[in-house]
């Protein structure tokens, strides 16, 4: 790995590994607490019409997927919130549109074919500066964002009637959350793909909340797990040529089973020994 | 409206689907202080009344006022304790964390929370005696010592009304004395509005009682008649089931 360190495209796909763990790591908590897997696959699939958009106009692909993933999440969030269609058909249909959308566009666009399997996959090792410096601004704005409305989305997250009786505007609230996911699809095509996007929003929130009560803790741990995986998956990859973006998947996957037996063990031996506290109150009585 | 008037509802009717018809014609005036025990069989339409006054639910006709405004202006003096708060036991926030969200409506957008904030919230803790658990994760609790937290959380947000939707769901029998001794106190500067399908606890701790069932029989007193009550359940075997006591409605 060190030696693989002499080159700029690996000095490169590692520090995009990193920014990109930053941003699932924080918004991927939101997504598992709130139980909004569907629509943050349905978001990242529909995000490549914005991919087929861009090259259809000739733009650079992120012009054309962060409008276009911004604009699905509304549509999803407004959709599924407004009209009587249920949540994960309006996700569905969508999603399937994005894509069918993307396919065409692409279809459309004049000269050579360009190479779709590394959006839909990932190719961290191709990432630019240029990439780089993209992810740290969608970095910095979504830690911001984060930052300024934690308390209305911890409130949001567990009970979005109450907050709205507080006085919370909870739609838009959600919207901006939707729109966050947006923002973090896009930092992650490069590292893993439109398709397995999913998998790092997931995994490592999945993981980190079997180990704290807190929500800041489990961003925190998300981050350092996303990290760790990102680049084992990486340097898996470059050992054994194996595809990127699917190695830091399997990689991932694979840490979630191991830790899920490892609580699983544990927890085991606690109510063993009877260490789970039960029914304290009467006991403070 | 008078200023003893917290809530009235004049002539409110709700459909779901613009086809079944949920709440029909409801007329109701709570007032200061009072302790309104709302009683009906599930599917009556209670909870859709709770979120009417909250202006969760919109009505198709009818008018409601909250504090001489609209529920959406009014629900700011309102503290809600819903049915079934939690779904994630597993859900990462503390009893502190939860308490606190009772303030958010007045500490203020891309803030933390205020000292203040934080003042208000630890006393609502030991209003209903949850200080000890303060950094226990929320779903760790049992459901009686949860509806506490979720009494304290409504409390941080100093309500004028407190709307509780059957708080004894998952409440284990021998502290459902203490939750309601607990109501009772707190209905001295609270007025409290509690539904439930359970009707003879009830009976013992409200000083009013409505029967609900689609259509409202309130008479703005404690006296509900043997008939109304039939009219409300439809059923008298569910009533003798239910062991309603209406020689206790009657004696108070």
């Amino acid at each position: 790995m060190i030696d693989a360190l002499q080159y700029e495209f690996m000095r490169n796909a590692l520090v995009a590994a990193i920014l990109a763990s930053i941003a699932c790591g924080i918004i991927g908590v939101y997504v598992v607490v709130k139980k909004i897997v569907f629509i943050s696959g349905g978001i990242a699939h529909a995000s490549f019409g914005g991919i087929g958009l861009a090259y259809f106009l000739g733009v650079a692909p992120v012009l054309g997927v962060v409008p276009f993933s911004i604009a699905s999440a509304l549509g999803m969030g407004m959709v599924s919130k407004r009209t009587k269609l249920p949540e994960d058909t309006a996700i569905g249909i969508l999603w399937a549109i994005g894509m069918a959308l993307g396919v065409i566009f692409i279809g459309l666009s004049p000269g050579y074919v360009p190479d779709l399997f590394s959006y839909l996959f990932g190719s961290i090792l191709t990432v630019s500066f240029s990439d780089i410096i993209l992810m740290l601004i969608l970095d910095a704005l979504i830690i911001l964002i984060v930052i300024s409305l934690y308390k209305e989305f911890l409130a949001l997250s567990f009970d979005e009637e109450f907050a709205t009786v507080v006085g919370v505007p909870a739609e838009r609230l959600y919207l901006v959350l939707l729109c966050l996911i947006a923002l973090t699809v896009v930092v992650l095509i490069r590292v893993v793909g439109i398709i397995l996007v999913i998998a790092l929003l997931t995994i490592p929130a999945a993981i980190s909340k079997q180990f704290t009560h807190s929500l800041k803790k489990m961003m925190l741990l998300s981050i350092l797990l996303s990290a760790i995986f990102a680049i084992c998956g990486l340097w898996l990859s470059y050992g054994l040529d194996l595809a990127s973006g699917a190695t830091i998947i399997l990689v991932s996957g694979m840490s979630f089973l191991i830790s899920s037996l490892f609580k699983r063990i544990t927890l085991a031996k606690k109510k063993k020994n009877g260490q789970e506290p039960r029914n304290q109150w009467l006991c403070v009585k | 409206m008078s200023i003893e008037e917290v809530v009235k509802l004049r002539d409110v009717w709700v459909y779901y689907d613009d086809s079944v018809c949920v709440l029909e014609g409801i007329n109701l005036s709570i007032n200061r202080e009072d302790f309104l025990g709302i009683i009906g069989p599930n599917g009556g339409g209670k909870t859709t009344l709770l979120k009417v006054i909250l202006g969760l639910v919109k009505p198709n006709r009818g008018k409601i006022r909250v504090l001489v405004d609209i529920p959406e202006r009014g629900r700011r003096f309102i503290g809600y304790v819903p049915q079934h708060s939690l779904f994630d036991r597993e859900f990462p926030a503390s009893v502190w964390d939860v308490v606190l969200m009772g303030r958010l409506g007045q500490a203020g957008r891309f803030r933390r929370y205020s000292h203040e904030d934080k003042k208000i919230a630890l006393h609502a803790l030991k209003t209903v005696e949850m200080l000890d658990f303060r950094d226990r994760q929320i779903g760790r609790l049992s459901g009686g010592e949860q509806q506490r937290v979720f009494v304290a959380r409504s409390l941080a947000s100093e309500p004028k009304l407190l709307l509780l939707d059957e708080p004894m769901a998952n409440v284990d029998t021998p502290m459902q004395t203490e939750f309601y001794e607990l109501l009772k106190r707190l209905n001295q500067r609270i007025t409290i509005v509690l539904v439930s399908h359970d009707l003879s606890a009830v009976s013992i701790y409200v000083n009013k009682i409505a029967c609900l069932n689609h259509r409202l029989f309130y008479h703005n007193s404690k006296e509900i008649t043997a008939k109304e009550l039939e009219a409300t359940y439809q059923c008298p075997i569910e009533l003798i089931a239910h062991g309603v006591p209406h020689r206790v409605l009657k004696e108070h």
